[in-house]
């Protein structure tokens, strides 16, 4: 097995580490860095628990090594409050009751995040294609779609 | 899951990735976007020795027209392709296709080159590269060559790549005014392979003749199928509803589906049937149109 060291921004700060080379970004997170926020679910690549921002753009970190992350930026779910204050998707997912068990929230919002990115305004239509890649449990997905109704209209509120 | 130990390499040249392949052989695996080939590791399916990540070479993401071909780059990502102008505005069947493929992260990481290198029929673009009559060119010591698509998925997850070639670049014929083409698949859930999908592909002469067509099939066999019976059906004529039919029928005849947990067979060939027909009557709205 082969060792490598990686540079990572991870929410803003550099880390480096040697890594073996079948360790999954995933566990990277939350066993080396102890970053638990990134949940693991499925660990097939279909629940999006895990869900991370690689370079801007959503990836699913349960089926991504270690390695392929290096040299690139990442945001977590812990690099999303900004100050003390949450993200609006965060107040979101909070205002609108956009979850039950919380387990698939993390990931729902780094998908989220990704997709306001690009669609500040989608429609109902958009989101869920948007977040297909993303399984809850609990919710039926109403209220989830509500939250990021709510976090795109207060983005466009504040950029206006 | 925990993948198996491996050596990773990580080349900056294709010459490079080469000679790594000529050195490890059947040891060794390409890794693209790897949302095919890390499950197929936990799952133990697959063990390379050695993994030759190649998203670090420069000069294989790219998709633009040229020479009349629209020539995509092996490793331009599903998600590029979606949100291409190019894409959007010409290629409708490619357009269609890409949205159907697993979902919005996985289009992120997955690439083009990597659909068609695996070799699944069950992966939605060989159909589509089928019904677009595109060509693949491949790097290997030898220098390039280029593998028309028929040619290019001889058995069973198997391609026609050898072990120290790679897949460098798709072409397909540019878009021309009157042609127009559709993906029609029935899936599960989203994410899902292909119960069954079909691809088409075709232009009109200006009477309204169909000029070329191609049409492909997913997931209804052990290889990607070209339905060269559904084709030759609408050839040069005037398609109207019973000349679409008879070609959904001529396709349901030519797959060849198994039974599994995605349905029967004859389920499958029903899909193939009406999905041919679907795509049929959308390529040619769509080529009327411009």
């Amino acid at each position: 097995m082969s060792k490598h060291t990686v540079t990572i921004e991870i929410n803003g700060s550099s880390i480096t580490r040697e890594v073996d080379s079948r360790l999954l970004l995933v566990h990277f997170l939350r066993e080396e860095l102890e970053m638990t926020g990134t949940h693991i679910g499925c660990d097939t690549s279909h629940c999006g628990a895990c869900t991370v921002l690689m370079d801007g753009r959503s990836v699913k970190s349960c089926t991504l090594f270690t390695l392929q992350a290096d040299g690139k930026s990442l945001k977590t779910i812990e690099g999303m409050e900004t100050g003390g204050k949450l993200h609006a998707l965060q107040e979101g997912f909070h205002e609108e009751h956009g979850l039950q068990c919380g387990f698939c929230t993390p990931g729902m919002i780094m998908r989220a995040a990704e997709l306001l990115e690009k669609n500040p305004n989608p429609s109902e239509e958009e989101i869920r294609w948007g977040i297909s890649g993303n399984l809850c449990r609990c919710t039926g997905y109403v209220n989830i779609i509500k939250a990021v109704q709510y976090a795109a209209e207060k983005i466009q509120k504040e950029a206006a | 899951m925990i993948p198996p130990p491996f050596e990773y390499l990580s080349p900056n040249q294709v010459s490079e990735a080469i000679s790594l392949l000529q050195k490890h052989g059947e040891e060794a695996k390409i890794l693209a976007g790897g949302h095919s080939l890390i499950p197929a590791m936990k799952l133990r399916f697959a063990m390379p020795e050695y993994l030759i990540d190649i998203s670090g070479i420069d000069g294989l993401e790219y998709i633009h027209e040229e020479d009349g071909q629209l020539k995509i780059g092996a490793m331009t990502r599903e998600s590029s392709l979606e949100e291409s102008n190019l894409i959007k505005d010409n290629y409708p069947l490619l357009l269609d296709t890409v949205k159907m493929i697993a979902d919005p992260q996985v289009r992120n990481m997955a690439t083009v080159g990597g659909n068609l290198a695996h070799g699944d029929p069950a992966n939605d673009h060989p159909a589509t590269m089928i019904a677009l009559r595109a060509s693949v060119a491949v790097e290997g010591p030898n220098g390039r060559r280029e593998i028309g698509i028929d040619d290019f998925f001889p058995d069973f997850f198997t391609t026609a790549l050898e072990d120290n070639e790679i897949l460098t670049e798709i072409r397909i014929p540019a878009s021309q005014p009157g042609s127009g083409g559709a993906y029609q698949k029935i899936e599960r859930k989203v994410g899902d392979y292909a119960a069954a999908a079909v691809a088409c592909q075709l232009s009109l002469e200006a009477d309204g003749k169909i000029q070329q067509i191609g049409i492909g099939l997913t997931n209804v066999g052990p290889v990607p199928i070209r339905s060269v019976g559904a084709e030759g059906n609408l050839r040069g004529k005037t398609p109207d509803d019973s000349l679409i039919q008879e070609s959904g029928r001529l396709a349901a005849e030519e797959c060849n589906p198994v039974d599994d947990l995605r349905g029967s067979a004859d389920y499958k060939r029903d899909l193939v049937n009406e999905l041919t027909q679907r795509a049929i009557k959308i390529s040619i709205e769509r080529a009327e149109r411009g």
